[in-house]
């Protein structure tokens, strides 16, 4: 049918399409659109222009709301209303009427009707939904145009909920006999990829197809795909590395039809897009590079015409020989392309020549040398995006020896810049070499001066906080003395000049320290003067509240002579009336500590240790207040995350009667979720990074406020950490401090090689050997400007997760270090009571192994677990976030393992037995898991004489994973130093072993136990891990090694009653709809037999099979005692089960359809 | 792509495409913003631009400017040729084009721009394709016009 249509549209004359062409290109002055726009160049003020389209708009709203207006003159008004928008006047109220239009139109009008669509709305809009319908039947019509037209929008937007209702039409549109079809269908499923990647997973195999597709548009677009799958998992598309080269290969010599040349160049676009793909396939890996070396070489010599497409080509080229596994032929004639791009006077190719030196110099920093010259003319720029590039490269080649003068270059450029974005950037920058490379004491103090000065209000929270740290944390030598007293120093002659310009958070950082260290330069003048300037800074008026409260806590630190307790006292009766509560606070707590001096000096000891400083974590001194508040009828207390959401279910409607307790949070984070979820990437982000074990006030409140990090972190999450950190703690090499004298004059001989023809003057050559001094052949140690073992004068000792400390702003936070301890623990107690809690209010602290003992009891006590009552398991499943925060109520219901027959079967330890290969290994398990079921031992990885291998196994605790990693050493010497880091940002991990790792005798195996749970649910995760070690007389050694984890191992069984589940299925607010296979056997029921196999793979629980329906639980471990439910509804279909999926949070069941899909395509 | 946008040597907005989800507010701002920084940059300088964390490509045609917003890490030469392509395509089609073309029939120049370009990619890179695509739509509008419904 659509051939005949296609027919018959060639068929037409030729003329007419001429006709149609000509007309199109000229204006007709006399329709509406002419008028207003030559209404509008005629006018000569704004003003104006405001009031003419205000009345344009009315009229256009009139005539869309009369129900005599046509289509086709809706046709006509929509195209106004484009025009009114773009010229930045909201016209709202017609987006409706486009989407009728593309309802309702002929193809012409339906035409402008969707391109209104696509101008007016954005993805996230609602009224996308209305248009679903009308995308289906277009899609479905015989009519080419419009199936294009459908394909179109589609691809450029729509509802992520609504694509299942479209996408078995999409995908059949793949194998669609017009190219024109098959490649916009191709961009739809890219668009869908893109924003919901699980929905399309089963038609990985049609995209293969599309890539062997005969017409080279289709083959194009589906490279699309294949660039972002590749992007995100290169080990699964190896295989794909041959055809990727051949294709190239043809593009390359020209094979394509010239319809696909750009200016005699073969498909331009294509060859880029697939030397970007093929990067990411060698990017480390030395066998698939060798396969692409020939097509590269043959690409680099193909493209030498003198244009800017074959530089675009060049350019990428150059990119990927430098990201795939080296070769030095093709390297050296990558180098010599960077070369004719940094030379050349166009300026667009000496950016992008900058651009690519930046980029090889992390590998080999001596390819900036020959090009010297160049970059420091170009550091003197008249193009700012020029400076900003040179300096980029300039900070990737910075060592200890040019570090001064890369620095001062940086600072003079932010000194000029207005720009946010560029601040918050070079300032990090800045900062970093500072704390890297930095000579001495002061020049260290006076950079991150400048640094604070120019960076301002607007630099990364962490900058200061850092900063800070640093200055708390060092060991008390009379080096880390000098470097505070030059601080205190330098602060009090900032302070005693202009202070106006200074930047709050600059104020906030000189209180604190003057604060904390001025007693180091109190002999030597006179005790008032701090506080005074203090007090002056307190009465400035362009001071902010929050420093003020900052002042003041450096004031109650400094109150010691009793010139200080006079003006102390001075101020107090000022700021103690102030409407402020927390200046307030501060002013009354100053007024007291001032008075009493015994109090201060046990508050806050001028000379206290931050280690030593011990704490009453319980609180049990609360207690008694405690108990009498709550004899008095007060309510328990509730963490704040509770608190909200108790709020959060307030505000919702709900239709159902009370008394039922889900064992999960319908939590407020899926909606912000949901809000945050595709967040544009241009929005400044400002957020600091906070490390994942802070608290929630200091996710709240971190953004904004200066963290104070004097404290050794002892509580987090999972409760005491010194364990943790003991464990996290990485060995720090032994460096040696560079001579601050003799570095910055390294003999400039060997840095000494202008470019030939080239006569700079004096001062360039100067520059240029004080830029470029520490690279060269003399110092091929440090070539890499920034490896890790360059010489760091101010490095942070390392510290783990610690970064969190007390930041509940400025309420606290400006006390002294030591003081803020206590607030810490106050907040970090609240998210520890189920530790505290678990043992009927014992005041013992459990361990998570021995809860694991516990439970591993009562499993093997219960005959049949499944005949447990549904209430209790309810309970079972959430007594800890009952609990969670409320401190009080101790008393915690045993918890009840679940598991299904499967994992049942497991429990037993006869089938480890008949492992053998697992043998060596599963004595090593631990006793309280022996019991638990647990996969297969996995070989992670060994080094080359497998002296220490690495293999894990997964146990599947009823509320945790527990991911365990043997270290076998089979060597006679011991194994020192051992450290062993799991990171994944989708994971939560914790450390559970007993006892630190810290070495393994010769021949024996050691294990590390961590508990794993989701953060978000997502299909797949990689977990990476890193063994660092050190053999006796031996080099500091370290391992790498990855493992996937998928959503199944962290499903676990939820039993709720046919009742219950009915209520949670209400609910919940997300949910998908599918058709699966359905599983056929001999002896039991299709139905039965498909949930019995997704039950088995997955660790679901079948609720209750009633006729041809079924229903299924399961829950997603998240944190402690928390999980997250998804409920499953099956009904037998003709042959299929038709599933419908729900879960309050939106992840859960995309990725839990994919499982399930390849549980069923498995069996 | 996440964005394309056309504007005059005055800042007049002459078309604008995005291909990000952006509110209307932050669209005006963005818009706003450049065409300031764009204007007064001059004319010897370079086609690239950082621009918060995107790279902004822009060229200037007659009295028009071209811009694209990219990422970081894509090629911004490659990026400037499709503003040329897009060129020759309303060149082709409008017949030697000028601005007032564009103002007048700015939905025809969605419409190429639709063809060469789908959801921020580049969808189809032969001229000869593109006008086809387009051409066929015209024609039955044409046929549309022509026969009374």
């Amino acid at each position: 049918m659509s051939d005949v249509v296609e027919k018959t549209l060639s068929a037409l004359p030729s003329l007419l399409s001429l006709d149609s062409q000509a007309g199109a290109g000229k204006l007709s002055p006399s329709s509406k659109l002419g008028n207003l726009i030559k209404g509008i160049t005629e006018l000569t003020s704004k003003h104006e222009e405001e009031k003419l389209i205000k009345k344009e708009l009315e009229s256009i709203k009139e005539q869309v709301a009369s129900p005599n207006t046509t289509m086709r003159q809706m046709k006509e008004i929509m195209v106004r209303a484009i025009y009114c928008e773009m010229l930045g006047y909201q016209a709202s109220f017609s987006y409706i009427h486009a989407i009728k239009l593309a309802q309702q139109g002929s193809v012409l009008e339906k035409r402008v009707g969707y391109l209104a669509v696509s101008l007016f709305l954005n993805e996230t809009d609602e009224f996308l939904l209305l248009l679903v319908n009308t995308v289906l039947k277009d899609l479905q019509s015989t009519n080419l145009i419009e199936v294009c037209m459908a394909l179109t929008v589609v691809s450029q937007m729509f509802p992520k909920d609504m694509i299942p209702a479209i996408l078995p039409v999409v995908e059949e549109k793949l194998t669609h006999p017009k190219e024109i079809i098959r490649r916009k269908a191709v961009l739809a499923l890219y668009k869908f990829y893109l924003i919901a990647p699980n929905q399309v997973q089963h038609i990985h195999s049609k995209f293969r197809k599309a890539l062997c597709d005969k017409d080279p548009g289709v083959m194009t677009a589906s490279l699309h795909i294949y660039l972002q799958l590749i992007k995100e998992n290169p080990e699964s598309y190896k295989d794909l590395t041959g055809s990727m080269v051949t294709i190239l290969r043809q593009v390359v010599g020209g094979k394509l039809p010239l319809d696909f040349n750009y200016h005699s160049v073969p498909a331009p676009w294509l060859q880029i897009q697939l030397l970007r793909i093929l990067a990411y396939l060698g990017k480390e890996d030395q066998g698939t590079s060798e396969m692409m070396y020939d097509v590269l070489e043959e690409s680099l010599r193909r493209a030498e015409m003198n244009h800017n497409i074959t530089y675009a080509i060049l350019f990428e080229c150059v990119k990927t020989i430098y990201t795939v596994h080296p070769k030095s032929q093709l390297l050296e004639k990558a180098a010599e392309c960077i070369g004719n791009f940094v030379l050349s006077p166009k300026i667009n190719l000496k950016y992008l020549g900058l651009k690519a030196l930046t980029y090889v110099v992390q590998q080999d920093a001596n390819l900036a040398l020959p090009h010297q010259m160049t970059i420091i003319e170009c550091l003197d720029h008249s193009d700012v995006i020029i400076k900003r590039e040179t300096l980029e490269l300039l900070f990737r080649i910075t060592n200890a020896q040019n570090v001064t003068v890369i620095v001062e270059k940086m600072l003079e450029f932010l000194r000029l810049t207005c720009d946010d974005y560029s601040t918050i950037d070079l300032v990090g920058k800045v900062a970093e070499l500072a704390e890297k490379y930095a000579p001495d004491n002061v020049w260290f103090i006076q950079t991150m001066n400048s640094v604070f000065s120019l960076g301002g209000d607007v630099m990364q929270p962490d900058i200061p906080n850092n900063f800070l740290r640093l200055l708390a944390e060092g060991v008390d030598n009379v080096e880390d003395r000098q470097l505070r007293l030059f601080a205190v120093d330098s602060y009090v002659s900032l302070l005693q000049g202009v202070t106006a310009k200074l930047p709050q958070r600059f104020l906030q950082v000189i209180s604190w320290v003057l604060g904390e260290y001025s007693y180091l330069r109190e002999e030597e003048s006179d005790p008032g003067s701090v506080m005074r300037l203090l007090a002056r800074l307190l009465d400035q008026r362009h001071t902010s509240t929050e420093t003020r409260s900052w002042v003041l806590g450096a004031m109650t630190k400094l109150c010691s002579s009793p010139v200080s307790v006079a003006l102390a006292r001075d101020v107090c009766e000022r700021y103690s009336g102030s409407l402020n509560t927390v200046l307030r606070q501060k002013a009354q707590e100053l007024m007291i500590l001032s008075q009493d001096t015994k109090l201060r000096a046990r508050v806050l000891p001028a000379e206290g240790r931050l280690e030593s400083l011990e704490v009453d974590s319980s609180l049990s001194f609360l207690d008694g207040y405690v108990s009498e508040a709550l004899a008095a009828g007060a309510a328990p207390y509730k963490s704040p995350h509770q608190r909200q959401e108790d709020l959060v279910q307030e505000k919702a409607l709900s239709l159902e009667p009370y008394g039922l307790s889900l064992p999960v949070s319908l939590s407020s984070c899926s909606i912000t979720d949901r809000l945050t979820d595709r967040r544009s990437p241009t929005l400044l982000s400002m957020s600091s990074g906070l490390s994942g074990n802070s608290t929630e006030l200091s996710h709240q409140e971190g953004s904004t406020t200066l963290k104070l990090e004097g404290v050794k972190r002892v509580w987090g999450k999972d409760g005491y950490l010194a364990q943790q950190q003991s464990a996290g703690e990485t060995p720090t090499p032994l460096v040696e401090l560079p001579n601050p004298l003799l570095s910055p004059q390294s003999p400039p001989s060997q840095t000494q090689k202008p470019s030939s023809g080239l006569e700079p003057d004096q001062e360039k050559r100067q520059l240029a050997s004080s830029l470029f001094v520490g690279l060269g052949s003399h110092n091929s140690v440090c070539l890499m400007g920034r490896a890790e073992t360059a010489p760091r004068h101010f490095r942070r000792k390392p510290r783990g997760e610690s970064s969190s400390g007390a930041s509940e702003g400025s309420s606290n936070s400006s006390h002294s270090s030591r003081s803020a301890a206590v607030d810490n623990l106050l907040l970090s107690n609240l998210l520890d009571s189920t530790t505290v809690a678990s043992e009927g209010g014992a005041a013992t602290t459990t361990t998570p192994q021995q809860t694991s003992q516990r439970t591993l009891d009562h499993t093997t006590s219960n005959g049949n677990p499944h005949v447990e009552g549904t209430e209790q398991r309810v309970e079972a499943g959430g007594p800890l976030s009952l609990i969670r925060g409320n401190g009080m109520v101790a008393v915690v219901p045993p918890t009840h393992t679940q598991t299904d027959p499967q994992t049942q079967q497991d429990l037993h330890p006869a089938p480890a037995l008949e492992r053998p290969r697992d043998l060596p290994l599963a004595s090593h398990l631990p006793a309280e898991l022996s019991g638990l079921a647990r996969s297969e031992f996995t070989p992670l990885c060994s080094d080359q004489d497998s002296s220490l291998a690495l293999s894990a196994c997964r146990v599947y605790k009823e509320d945790a994973l527990v991911l365990l990693v043997f270290i076998s050493n089979n060597n006679d010497s011991a194994l020192h130093q051992m450290v062993l880091q799991l990171t994944c940002k989708e994971l939560e991990i914790s450390c559970i072993s007993g006892s630190p790792l810290k070495e393994v005798k010769g021949h024996s195996v050691s294990v590390c136990l961590h508990t794993v749970v989701m953060k978000r649910a997502s299909v797949q995760v990689e977990l990476a891990g890193l063994l660092s070690y050190q053999r006796p007389l031996g080099q500091p050694q370290a391992a790498q090694f990855s493992l996937s984890l998928s959503l199944k191992h962290f499903l676990r069984p939820l039993t709720v009653s046919t009742g219950d589940y009915g209520k949670m299925w209400l609910s919940f607010s997300h949910d998908l709809k599918q058709n699966l296979r359905l599983v056929t056997t001999e002896h039991q029921e299709p139905l039965t037999a498909t949930l019995d196999a997704l039950k088995g793979k997955l660790h679901l629980h079948v609720v209750d099979i009633i006729g041809s329906e079924g229903i299924v639980a399961c829950r997603l471990l998240q944190g402690p005692g928390q999980g997250q439910p998804c409920l499953l509804h099956c009904r037998v279909n003709a042959d299929s089960l038709a599933v419908w999926l729900r879960s309050p949070v939106p992840e859960l069941p995309d990725s839990l359809l994919y499982h399930c899909q390849k549980a069923l395509t498995e069996t | 792509m996440q964005f394309m946008l056309l504007f005059s040597r005055q800042g007049k907005l002459r078309l604008q495409k995005w291909y990000v989800p952006l509110s209307d507010k932050e669209r005006k701002k963005i818009s706003r913003d450049l065409v300031q920084t764009i204007l007064a940059r001059k004319p010897k300088m370079c086609s690239f631009l950082e621009w918060r964390d995107l790279k902004i490509v822009y060229k200037r045609y007659a009295s028009l400017y071209f811009c694209c917003a990219v990422e970081d890490q894509d090629n911004e030469l490659i990026t400037l040729e499709i503003i040329h392509r897009y060129v020759e395509l309303l060149d082709k089609y409008f017949g030697s084009v000028c601005e007032l073309d564009i103002i007048f029939n700015f939905e025809k120049a969605y419409f190429i721009l639709d063809e060469f370009l789908l959801g921020g990619e580049a969808q189809e890179t032969s001229k000869k394709n593109v006008l086809k695509a387009i051409e066929q739509a015209d024609l039955l509008q044409e046929v549309c016009g022509l026969c009374p419904r």
